[in-house]
């Protein structure tokens, strides 16, 4: 509501703006533009200069330290679509690897941590404590985590399997290894999401609530008719952060699983870092990444569609 | 001034890596090498290390000593430091894997360190790239002759014909056993199994006590050194002699491999060993044999739980054979070098080299066979029970670019191990990936 009324004053503002004459017009242009520049050319210098000159390594076959770099053309593209070339299997494997990631930790992560939202949303004693428990995880580093979770989790000497009495292959083998990194990247990132649903959960107006409670609705009837509504422009935020984030996964299957069994575990980011940082094929590797980046443009459009399309109704 | 750079993973930093990994790329090409490998740095004044008289100078020294051997480099250099007039030393220590990413980034921009320690097999990439620089005349000057060293230590630091690379130590594979362990199942613990024979028998032994004896790891460490320690002693070779083609599917590797995976399905080692579930398990005296790095000696040394030993791998094929590798001094290419600098670097190289009896204590053995049969270094009760493979080590290949192959042996042990594939599949599929790739770095490195 106040980003609303905000909206409102802006554009009222700007209009009287507009009844202004043109030289005070030029004037305020030239400070917005200088209010601007500092990232603008953060922009273009770390960002989309590198991102076109990113382009014309992936026409190469590029390694910064040597002398030669041959014009490949689109070869390093072609590749990545030709069933038996170098890259082929391990790219399209990779990629699974990722899409299997993230199409499990997604859900995981964006209603787990709403269910934690709302607990913590409710007062009692010790609340603080526990949002701060919630969060903690989140602050430890990948490393960290990755070591804590392969000690517990080792097949043979993890203090889990221990406990449960059994032999799971936790970081071994399919399908287990895919629990193991979905579960403890949730354990370890619920704390952002679970804080910024908190954050549009305070935003939502008590009145409203009352207002439902006044016409006789459920909690169940509230929470689908005030809170979910309340929350879709966090919801948005959390969904389209959190596949991004769960597409870039790299330092859970490095730590934990090392790509075990074989490379399935290996997501795209690893085997892109693989083949630019450790094979040095740096035409290949930006190639692979232009291609993910596009795959990842068509994800987010359809996110953004499916959000649409719930606002028409 | 020593700083322990451990890798600083985040999950933010791997979210900016993902969406600008183009950027990086881009950044990290703004260096460029625009001059052909091979070419030392400066003239050389013919000193080559034996002496430095020059004007006061910085050295700085890049190296991956994470372990127990980052407190013997550290001492070795301010021992240095503390003798030296005119050049004092400040190290850096990275994790390897980190600093084989970062050197190529520095060097190219400038800001790479005067001295470095690299694995031998990283010895070629670096030169083909342009990132070291010759260094024959400290060769010369160090009076190495090859005679007094291993072929494979001493060919390794070679590169078309020049030398790169100045040998500090060998660091093979061992055999540890946990005397505890073993005493309890009935077995000597004073005489280790030497042969295969010996070795099922005394793991059958261990199984008939309830124990596991042998955890055979499906990771590069330790089950991927073991398999090719087993791949040498069973005749067998990664590559063909020209390294054009891997041939670690060939019959003594499926062999070798069939061997390890069989002491699985005997019931000798559980299943799903997981990453250093091996060492941990042995030193919590739930596993009786472990092939681990000579460089483990220290930290069991440290620990007073259990009893144990530690001798050269058992010979399971027709023929002896255990893998290794060697640590070795580079001298790094710089932008706008400085030839007080070079001579200061080649005489902390000389100086360092002359100390190796002191680094063994690191858990090495020295590269000069002249220093490993010296009294200093046959006062190191267990590295010096290890001395004799220094006869029979095989190094990862020298040829540039390397490591990319060998990453899919290690894909195929891990794949064997795991009971993903057969021996023979996992093998044969990883040869097929790893001979595309060596094809692919003759024409890209052009050797």
């Amino acid at each position: 509501m106040a980003v609303q009324s905000d909206v409102q004053v802006a554009s009222a503002a700007g209009a009287a703006a507009l009844t202004r004459r043109s030289r005070a017009r030029k004037r305020n242009g030239l400070a917005a533009y200088l209010f601007l520049a500092p990232y603008l050319v953060l922009f273009l210098g770390f960002i989309a200069a590198p991102a076109i000159f990113g382009i014309w390594i992936s026409l190469h076959d590029y390694d910064f330290a040597l002398f030669y770099k041959p014009w490949v053309g689109l070869a390093n593209y072609t590749s990545l679509f030709t069933p038996g070339s170098r890259d082929f299997g391990n790219f399209w494997q990779a990629m699974k690897a990722t899409g299997i990631f993230t199409l499990f930790s997604v859900p995981c992560l964006v209603v787990v941590p709403l269910l934690i939202a709302l607990l913590l949303n409710r007062k009692f004693p010790g609340r603080t404590f526990f949002r701060a428990v919630f969060f903690l995880p989140y602050v430890l580093g990948v490393a960290v985590i990755g070591l804590l979770f392969r000690y517990m989790l080792d097949p043979n000497v993890g203090v889990v399997n221990y406990f449960l009495g059994a032999n799971i292959p936790w970081t071994t083998d399919l399908p287990w290894v895919w629990v193991s990194l979905v579960g403890m990247t949730v354990w370890w990132t619920l704390g952002f999401n679970a804080l910024i649903y908190l954050a549009g959960l305070t935003d939502i107006s008590p009145e409203l609530y009352e207002a439902a409670d006044m016409d006789g609705a459920n909690r169940w009837q509230q929470f689908a008719n005030v809170t979910l509504p309340g929350l879709r422009q966090v919801m948005v935020f959390v969904v389209t952060t959190t596949i991004l984030a769960s597409a870039n996964m790299f330092g859970q299957y490095f730590i934990l699983t090392k790509g075990a069994p074989g490379t399935a575990t290996r997501t795209i980011i690893g085997y892109i870092a693989d083949e630019g940082l450790r094979s040095f094929r740096m035409g290949a590797a930006a190639a692979m990444s232009y291609v993910f980046a596009i795959v990842l443009l068509l994800v987010s459009l359809v996110n953004f569609k499916v959000f649409n399309r719930g606002d028409a109704s | 001034m020593t700083t322990t750079s451990p890798s600083a993973l985040t999950r933010r930093s791997f979210m900016a890596l993902a969406g600008t990994t183009g950027a990086g790329l881009g950044l990290a090409a703004c260096g460029g090498g625009s001059s052909p490998a091979g070419k030392a740095g400066a003239p050389d004044t013919g000193s080559g290390g034996a002496e430095y008289t020059g004007p006061a100078v910085e050295l700085s020294f890049w190296n991956g000593f994470t372990g127990g051997d980052g407190t013997v480099i550290k001492k070795i250099v301010s021992d240095f430091n503390a003798q030296a007039k005119n050049v004092k030393v400040t190290m850096n220590i990275y994790q390897w894997a980190d600093l084989f990413q970062k050197l190529p980034a520095a060097v190219t921009t400038g800001k790479g360190p005067d001295v470095g320690a690299l694995h031998i097999d990283d010895i070629p990439t670096n030169a083909a790239r342009n990132i070291i620089v010759p260094i024959d005349q400290v060769a010369t000057a160090l009076n190495l002759q090859e005679s007094d060293f291993s072929p494979a230590v001493w060919q390794g630091g070679v590169y078309k014909g020049q030398r790169y690379g100045i040998p500090l130590d060998i660091h093979p594979l061992a055999f540890y056993w946990n005397k505890d362990v073993v005493s309890k199942a009935g077995l000597d613990p004073d005489k280790p199994p030497t042969n295969k024979d010996d070795y099922e028998a005394a793991l059958d032994q261990l199984k008939g006590k309830g124990v596991q004896g042998f955890w055979v790891s499906p990771f590069q460490f330790t089950g991927g050194f073991t398999f090719q320690s087993l791949m040498w002693q069973y005749g067998a070779d990664a590559f063909d002699a020209d390294l054009t083609k891997a041939t670690f599917d060939a019959d003594g590797s499926v062999q070798a491999l069939q061997w390890l995976v069989d002491m699985i399905t005997k019931g000798y080692s559980p299943k799903n060993v997981g990453q250093d579930a091996d060492y941990v398990a042995f030193k919590n005296s739930k596993n009786a044999f472990n092939w681990n790095g000579i460089w483990q000696i220290n930290d069991l040394k440290s620990q007073s739980k259990f009893e144990w030993g530690v001798g050269p791998v058992p010979q399971i094929g027709s023929e002896k054979g255990v893998w290794g590798n060697s640590h070795q001094f580079v001298q790094l290419r710089q932008l706008k070098p400085d030839q007080n600098k070079l001579d200061a670097s080649r005489y902390f190289i000389n100086w360092v080299s002359q100390q190796s009896a002191e680094w063994a204590k690191s858990g090495k053995i020295p590269a000069k066979k002249s220093v490993a049969e010296g009294a200093d270094f046959k006062a190191l009760t267990e590295e010096y029970s290890l001395a004799p493979e220094s006869e029979y080590v095989h190094f990862p290949p020298a040829v540039p670019g390397i490591g990319d192959a060998l990453a899919e042996l290690y894909t195929a042990v891990n794949n064997a191990v795991l009971l993903k594939s057969s021996p023979q599949q996992a093998l044969s599929d990883g040869a097929a990936k790893a001979t595309k790739i060596l094809q692919d770095n003759k024409k890209k490195y052009g050797v």
